[in-house]
């Protein structure tokens, strides 16, 4: 595709109010496809199955999965500058032991929230540190802070610690009614707004649009004059952050602390971004997309307990198949753009 | 040739703007730049001259701050200045746009523009702002696009022309143009050119690098020629013709190696046995125009022409490198389907590319592996070189070659140039190619290596191999050549045999022509 | 090869096994201090049995799996499905001997394992053709078999663990021709791939393909078919793997078989010295690795500590070990200041002869 060049200048502005409206830009092409195929397998959970199409069932999406939409919200931050954080699953499975047994231990519930906050970010702060100081693969080193998340799990305790603080369980079975007999927790409300604010980081700051830079091009950023150091940090302080918060999320969802939480979320938060339309290699995504590829991975496992022949583990290959058709999506749109 | 000085500033009261003096950069072995002035006046646009090596980029990043000289002194407007580094000297008014756009491809064009420095309000960017301050950046440099649209969806031009709104977006003085048009075609070019005259009436001083010679007498006012890390001279470009640029490009000065009689034979007596490889109408879209060649055994053929001329890319289509979309090949009389270089290495052609380290050498293998490399992947894995002959064949090329040191088992990497590039010629002559194609056999490497070289490329000729042989030094090509191809902007411009055929004849042609012919074509 | 290069050879080849070696023999002292009899080894019946025995028993599935690994990293690449293909290998061949006519048989038992190879093989088929044909970067690639291969295993299983009572394929995993025959099929493959790598071209090839994959399309090497081939193999050693661990306790969980076996594999080889950036490969240096986790891992339970705790050894071990590789981390140590890097993409080659000189000094003084 070609761009007409005009010789004689046009004035000042008018440059985007003259252009016909392009069609559908191409960046947005895998969101709306995620969101079609969303709006596609919940139409026919539907028409399949009575009672599906409930606003409660939407909540319910939203309230089971209020940890990962934090933890992609986390990831995609990580995944557009073109790095992997594989530690989220047991940073979240940590931050459940932390606070179950800060709590055991009589911490007042404000206290346990901030140091589970303060510990996530600085564990991830570290990564970002090796990661970038010492050019060491992101993969490589998440892994390592994925070992050692799970086994300081262990070091705290071996068994689960179930939460008995009232005041945590107060928070958990907490209920916000919306008009229409529908009603959500806390922590969906929580989770919403950390998307919120990821969407303003993101789009309205220039640590977000660095973000996007490195992503694009890490030579070009750096030649450009930004910050790439500290976004390349930053990145894994903030997916430190959310597997913490995530983390909370969870201990209020399953009110215990244990080393064996959330063992595989990493690749449902990997999976749920990359269906959302975020590329693996960096640049473009939305953090909007990650969310609506968690409803995703959410809606599949509805349909498969309504459906109840089928068991819990289809969820699995659906999500891999539906990864693998992403990937290659991704590919194809990759080498059709180098071909130009 | 053309050696006198003939510096004439646009005017005669004007004040250069960038004005350097006596720049010396040696790096460890090499004088990379010695002793060069340079000279930069407010609206005009400045050519800066040189073949391969010759020191534009070291001579570049010496102005941008990218290097430190060792001796010299830049003046800005008038005063000394050193900078620390690229953002140093962009603070002062010198911006740099590169021949690979470095921009985000990903961002919209206004991001693009003022990524960095975005107008901002209560902390947050101000999307509309930046918008209005994009369009009107695009609006100085006259470029009617969408400033939302993102950065990718343009042409390479276009993102070229962005990034030079981005340069002029800071209130650059001083625009430098590093090799700018090399991606482009010439609708591009010209709006590229637009553009520049553009900026230069408004007073900027641009200083372009360029391979095309058309396009410098096209844009340019005055040009600096720089060789081997040495200033020529200044030139107004309305004063100098072609020729002279060529040659005061090339130079004449031959050393020690001049010494050495002519290499090439030139007996065309047995010519019976058909061509090793005829092309016909072989050509790949913004790489080499469709050509034809034919190449005989025991011949030399040389490409020659400048920098980005095309001869890498005729190279690498011979061997199936590069796919060609058009033309055919025939290897020995029949019809050869290039679908690589397996192909090509089963029909006994054989490259060495100019990029050694890139392409050619694997540095953490030991010089017997990177020697045998070539014969064994032809062999297949499961038939290895059994260990005897292939201790005695590498011991043979070891000695032949004289590579050194003699140890088969020295890292490659450990290597100096030259001995590097021996390993490599010898990992082709140990599959018995039919025809060798030598892309810059004999750069960077030091002067005993270098004749070494040559005089094998003779001798393996007379024992009948055909060789493509490519090198940026004129002389070089002639003296070994029996027949020398010659391009020019992507094309094949002619073809020269003969005894007589001399530097002067093929400079003639590298620098004119038919450029009433490549109108035409584009 | 004169006598001085072979000594040389062995000398780097000494020096990068160096600290691997050193900790595997301290972690073995700490294990004579805490159990005196930790080096006994007796005879009885016809088989072998101690500690150091234990350890390379359990240690085979990890070692065999990190041998496959070890080709796919020299490659450039890594294989991230092996822990699902484990758990689908012992699927495979559970369900099938289970539901076979004569369960007890020796055609049940290789008629199982035989069906369990191909599906792997197959599989490994699918890693390679993402990564050699559709060029996908192989992290992501082998992710989604990662993610869906346990699926696909519960999917076989039905969910349920599948036990089966068949003396021949225990043989696999539990059975003994004096020493456990885990331990001689993992040590039989690792010198059958040593010998086939060493010996053949093939070894050469591989790592020329992960050292420079360029020159080494150039060089008419077929590099396509090597990764791809590489893949396959990986996913076959996973196999046999999973086949261990299966017939060892003659059922197949495929929730939990070969759960984190693949970070354990990555990490033999990275500890064995072979760099994730792909190219020269020590499978000697593999071994190592793998004997040094599985004897981190008894020695946790011999000292008494949780065994869940292993993994913050294992987490310090890559930490060290990456440090130690990471050029950027040796430039530090050796207080090197590092240049600011110049615009790499933004020149054409360098001054022709400047070509072998990295200008570090030049660049401008911060």
């Amino acid at each position: 595709m070609k761009t007409e060049l005009r010789s004689a200048p046009v004035r000042p502005g008018a440059a985007s109010g003259t252009r016909p409206r392009p069609r559908v830009p191409s960046r947005f092409v895998p969101v709306l496809a995620t969101f079609a195929l969303f709006l596609a397998t919940f139409g026919a959970g539907s028409l399949r199955y009575e009672g599906f199409a409930s606003g409660q069932v939407v909540a319910n999406l939203f309230i089971d999965n209020t940890f990962l939409i934090v933890l992609a919200v986390g990831m995609t931050f990580v995944i557009l500058t073109g790095g992997i954080d594989l530690s989220v699953g047991s940073v979240v499975a940590l931050s459940t032991m932390v606070t179950a047994s800060g709590l055991q231990a009589g911490w007042p519930v404000p206290v346990v929230i901030l140091a589970v906050l303060a510990l996530g970010s600085v564990f991830g702060l570290l990564m970002g540190l090796v990661i970038h100081y010492f050019d060491i693969q992101p993969f490589i080193v998440t892994l390592a802070g994925m070992f050692l998340a799970r086994g300081l799990c262990f070091v705290i305790d071996v068994e689960s610690i179930s939460i008995k603080n009232e005041t945590f369980r107060d928070l958990a079975t907490g209920i916000i009614e919306l008009p229409g007999g529908v009603s959500i927790t806390y922590g969906v409300v929580v989770a919403l707004l950390v998307v919120a604010v990821a969407v303003y980081v993101l789009h309205q700051t220039r640590f977000g649009r660095t973000v996007y830079a490195v992503g694009g091009s890490e030579s070009s950023a750096m030649l450009m004059g930004l910050s790439t150091a500290r976004v390349k940090v930053g990145v894994y302080a903030i997916s430190g952050f959310c597997s913490a918060l995530g983390g909370l999320l969870f201990a209020l969802y399953m009110l215990s602390g244990y080393g064996l939480h959330a063992v595989g979320m990493e690749l449902q938060a990997i999976a749920a971004v990359v269906v959302g339309g975020t590329l693996l290699t960096g640049g473009a995504g939305y953090v909007l997309g990650s969310v609506i590829g968690v409803l995703m991975l959410g809606t599949i496992q509805t349909i498969i307990s309504f459906e109840g022949t089928l068991s819990s583990w289809w969820t699995m290959i659906v999500v891999g198949v539906l990864l693998l058709v992403f990937i290659v999506m991704q590919r194809a749109i990759l080498r059709r753009q180098a071909r130009h | 040739m053309t050696e006198t000085l003939s510096a004439a500033p646009p005017a005669a009261t004007a004040e250069p703007i960038v004005d350097m003096r006596g720049i010396s950069i040696e790096f460890p072995g090499v004088k990379a730049l010695q002793d060069v002035d340079f000279r930069l006046f407010p609206g005009e646009v400045h050519a800066l001259m040189g073949e391969n090596g010759a020191g534009k980029s070291t001579l570049i990043k010496a102005l941008t701050g990218v290097y430190s000289v060792d001796s010299g002194v830049t003046r800005l407007a008038g005063r000394p200045v050193t900078f620390s580094g690229p953002a140093a000297a962009q603070d002062a008014g010198i911006s740099t746009v590169y021949q690979e756009v470095n921009l985000c491809t990903n961002l919209t064009v206004a991001e693009n523009i003022l990524l960095g420095r975005e107008p901002r309000r209560f902390g947050a960017i101000d999307a509309r702002a930046m918008r209005v301050r994009a369009a009107e950046l695009l609006d100085r440099i006259g470029l009617d696009i969408d400033p939302v649209s993102v950065l990718g969806s343009h042409p390479i031009a276009v993102q070229q022309l962005v990034a030079i709104a981005r340069a002029v977006a800071v209130d650059s003085h001083v625009l430098v143009l590093d090799e700018p048009t090399s991606s482009l075609d010439s609708d591009e070019v010209a709006e590229l050119f637009r553009t520049m005259r553009v900026l230069r009436d408004n007073g900027v001083a641009i200083l372009f690098v360029t391979h095309f010679i058309d396009q410098v007498y096209e844009i340019s006012d005055r040009m600096t020629v720089l060789r081997n890390g040495r200033l020529v001279g200044e030139y107004a470009t309305a004063e100098l013709s072609r020729i002279g640029l060529v040659s005061a490009m090339i130079g004449r000065e031959l050393g020690e190696l001049e010494e050495v009689e002519r290499l090439a034979t030139h007996d065309t007596a047995e010519r019976s046995a058909p061509p090793v490889l005829r092309a016909k109408g072989l050509g790949r879209s913004g790489a080499i125009e469709p050509f034809d060649l034919e190449i005989n055994p025991g011949e030399v053929v040389g490409l020659a022409g400048l920098l980005g001329s095309g001869r890498t890319e005729l190279a690498r289509l011979l061997f199936g490198a590069d796919r060609a979309d058009s033309g055919r090949v025939e290897v020995g009389g029949n019809p050869l389907h290039l679908r690589g270089p397996r192909t090509a290495i089963a029909a006994g052609i054989a490259f060495c590319s100019e990029d050694r380290k890139g392409e050619g050498l694997i540095p953490d293998l030991s010089v017997r592996d990177n020697l045998v490399l070539a014969m064994q992947a032809a062999r297949g894995w499961t038939r290895p070189i059994p260990r005897r002959v292939k201790n005695e064949l590498v011991e043979s090329y070891l000695e032949t070659l004289d590579i050194r040191p003699r140890d088969p088992d020295a890292l490659i990497r450990n290597l100096s140039g030259g001995n590097q590039q021996k390993v490599l010629l010898a990992r082709w002559l140990v599959t018995k190619p039919k025809l060798l194609i030598l892309d810059e056999p004999t750069r960077g490497i030091d002067v005993g290596a270098k004749a070494q070289i040559q005089k094998l490329v003779a001798e393996l000729a007379a024992e009948g191999l055909a060789i493509v042989f490519i090198s940026a030094e004129l002389e070089e090509v002639v003296r070994i050549s029996d027949r020398i191809v010659v391009l020019r902007d992507r094309r094949k411009v002619a073809e020269l045999a003969g005894p007589d055929v001399g530097v002067d004849e093929v400079m003639d042609l590298i620098a004119s022509g038919e450029p009433e012919r490549e109108r035409a074509a584009s | 090869m004169t006598t001085t290069a072979r000594d040389a050879l062995i000398r780097a080849g000494r020096s990068r096994l160096t600290w691997p070696v050193l900790a595997l023999v301290a972690l073995l002292l700490v294990n004579v201090i805490v159990t005196p009899s930790f080096f006994d080894i007796r005879l009885q019946d016809g088989h072998l049995y101690g500690s150091l025995i234990d350890i390379l028993k359990n240690g085979a599935p990890t070692l065999l799996i990190a041998l496959g690994m070890t080709l796919v990293i020299a490659t450039r690449g890594i294989d991230l499905s092996v822990g699902a293909v484990v758990a689908i290998a012992g699927a495979v061949a559970c369900t099938s001997i289970a539901g076979a006519a004569d369960s007890g048989g020796a055609a049940a038992a290789f008629t199982g394992i035989g069906l369990a190879l191909l599906l792997c093989a197959v599989l490994g088929f699918w890693n390679g053709f993402l990564v050699s044909v559709l060029g996908i970067q192989p992290i992501i690639a082998t992710l989604v078999l990662m993610i869906t291969g346990r699926g696909i295993a519960m999917l076989i299983t039905d969910g349920q663990i599948v036990t089966v009572n068949n003396p021949y394929y225990a043989g696999v995993g539990a059975g003994f021709v004096v020493l456990p025959v885990a331990i001689l099929i993992s040590v039989g493959m690792f010198a059958l791939v040593g010998l086939v790598t060493r010996r053949t071209a093939l070894g050469m090839l591989i790592e020329s393909v992960g050292i420079n994959p360029k020159a080494s399309r150039l060089a008419g090497v077929r590099s396509r078919t090597i990764v791809w081939t590489v893949y396959v193999f990986c996913a076959l050693c996973a196999a046999v793997g999973g086949l261990m661990i299966s017939s060892n306790v003659s059922a197949a969980d495929a929730n939990n078989a070969g759960l984190w076996i693949e970070l354990d594999a990555i990490l033999a080889v990275v500890i064995g010295g072979t760099a994730l950036s792909g190219g020269r490969y020590s499978l000697t240096g593999t071994l190592v690795g793998a004997l040094l986790i599985q004897t981190l891992t008894t020695t946790v339970y011999t000292t008494g500590i949780a065994p869940e705790i292993t993994l913050v050894f294992k987490a310090l071990v890559v930490i060290v070990v990456c440090l130690i590789q990471a050029p950027k981390a040796r430039a530090l140590l050796r207080r090197r200041r590092t240049p600011v890097a110049p615009p790499n993409a933004a020149a054409p080659p360098e001054p022709a002869v400047a070509v072998e000189t990295t200008p570090t000094r030049k660049v401008g003084q911060r």
